[in-house]
């Protein structure tokens, strides 16, 4: 049969469809790799790093969301190195803003937190940065919290690619990267935003939430934009 | 068999993970036989003894007194147990620190309709510019995360301590917990 590969992940031998990627197929075969950028059904960017495997006879460590398979690779997914690399991975995300779990919205219900407890980081090693983030809470059903925004990108790329409004995008570079609604200013202002809410769907962590929502309140669905991105699919 | 030597202190935290600590309940009986409680704020006993083996450290480090207090427990404690999430992280307390510590106490001490504002400066300890976890500041042996860990984390993490093995921690609770 043609398209068809085999490889091993773990030791362990699987087959798949030669345009999937390492992602794809470890999920098939329930074999875990965390993510945190990946939203199924949204475009691949490789950003967060979480999903970084090794491959062998290849130094570099790849991203398995953005990685094809190919006959005979050999895929590691569960290495001192890359469990190294995760944790302290999650560690600079916890550092870069300002997380403070027993008081979010999200506490619960948080991609973040739960990366933490599946690497069991009982503590941040690196140096906290308080970094100075504000609150946007100017439209009148949603608030972004810049405090919480671990810049996945989710928000930014659900918007464009299934909403199709490309209200939300990235200005700056490095440490000083931030999600802005149109062209920097209050959210309650763009003119772009259709108010459908799939951003506040999207977010992993507490950054983005309805307004209203106390403490450890606010449950994200991101399974529904998957299913949307799905359906899609299936009509063209 | 000797019964090893209990403390626990409060920096700036809430105190509800003591109160969970309580929580533990009937199970405290259990604890009782194997630890004495050698200081703490649940007993009246004013000065850090010596020889300590294990100190729960709850909050965060974020007064003169706190860093003081902090590096002495060190020097007496064999094993160091930064217990809850703002000893862990710095949590609630270190939510001043993109703000600041001078802006905290205008707000307290200032900003509000009193007959004579002023900053103290005596009696009360002098705030840290910066509000740390306690593992920034000594050497932490064992972490609890939680706001507050409950009662059964705690109960597993004591017994384990007191009995010489290395607590299993990050099975039962989590940053906010």
């Amino acid at each position: 049969m043609s398209g068809v590969v085999t490889l091993k992940i773990n030791g362990i031998d699987v087959g798949a469809q030669e345009n999937e990627t390492i992602l794809d197929v470890a999920r098939e075969n329930d074999i875990f790799i965390p993510t945190l950028c990946y939203l199924e059904g949204l475009s691949r960017i490789g950003a967060c790093r979480l999903c970084l495997v090794e491959v062998k006879g290849i130094s570099k460590l790849l991203p398995a969301c953005a990685t094809t398979v190919a006959e005979g690779m050999e895929v590691f997914t569960d290495t001192d190195r890359l469990r190294k690399y995760r944790r302290l991975i999650v560690e600079m995300l916890f550092t870069e803003g300002n997380h403070v779990c027993s008081v979010c919205v999200a506490n619960g219900h948080c991609e973040l937190q739960t990366l933490a407890q599946q690497h069991e980081i009982d503590y941040v090693s690196l140096p906290y940065l308080y970094p100075q983030r504000t609150v946007d809470a100017s439209h009148e059903r949603f608030v972004f919290d810049h405090n919480r925004c671990v810049l996945c990108t989710r928000c930014v790329r659900v918007c464009d690619e299934v909403e199709g409004a490309h209200t939300w995008d990235i200005r700056g570079r490095g440490i000083e990267s931030g999600v802005i609604t149109d062209l920097n200013q209050p959210w309650g202002t763009s003119v772009t935003c259709t108010s459908c809410g799939k951003c506040v769907q999207a977010c992993p962590t507490g950054a983005l939430f309805m307004k209203g929502k106390s403490v450890g309140e606010m449950v994200h669905s991101p399974s529904f934009l998957t299913f949307l991105a799905q359906m899609r699919e299936a009509k063209k | 068999m000797t019964k090893k030597r209990l403390a626990t202190v409060w920096l700036d935290g809430c105190s509800g993970c003591h109160m969970s600590f309580l929580d533990i309940d009937e199970r405290l009986l259990l604890l009782a036989d194997k630890l004495d409680l050698v200081y703490s704020p649940l007993v009246d006993q004013k000065t850090f003894p010596d020889k300590v083996d294990i100190t729960l450290v709850e909050g965060a480090v974020s007064s003169e007194e706190d860093l003081h207090k902090i590096q002495h427990i060190r020097a007496h404690t064999r094993i160091l147990v930064a217990f809850g999430d703002c000893a862990v992280t710095g949590n609630v307390p270190s939510l001043r620190n993109s703000v600041g510590a001078e802006s905290v106490l205008r707000r307290a001490y200032m900003e509000p309709d009193l007959i004579n504002p002023q900053f103290p400066t005596d009696v009360i300890p002098a705030l840290l510019p910066v509000v740390r976890p306690v593992h920034a500041v000594v050497k932490v042996d064992v972490h609890i995360p939680g706001c507050p860990p409950s009662a059964d984390t705690i109960f597993s993490v004591v017994s384990d301590l007191l009995s010489g093995k290395s607590p299993e921690v990050m099975t039962s609770t989590h940053f906010g917990a």
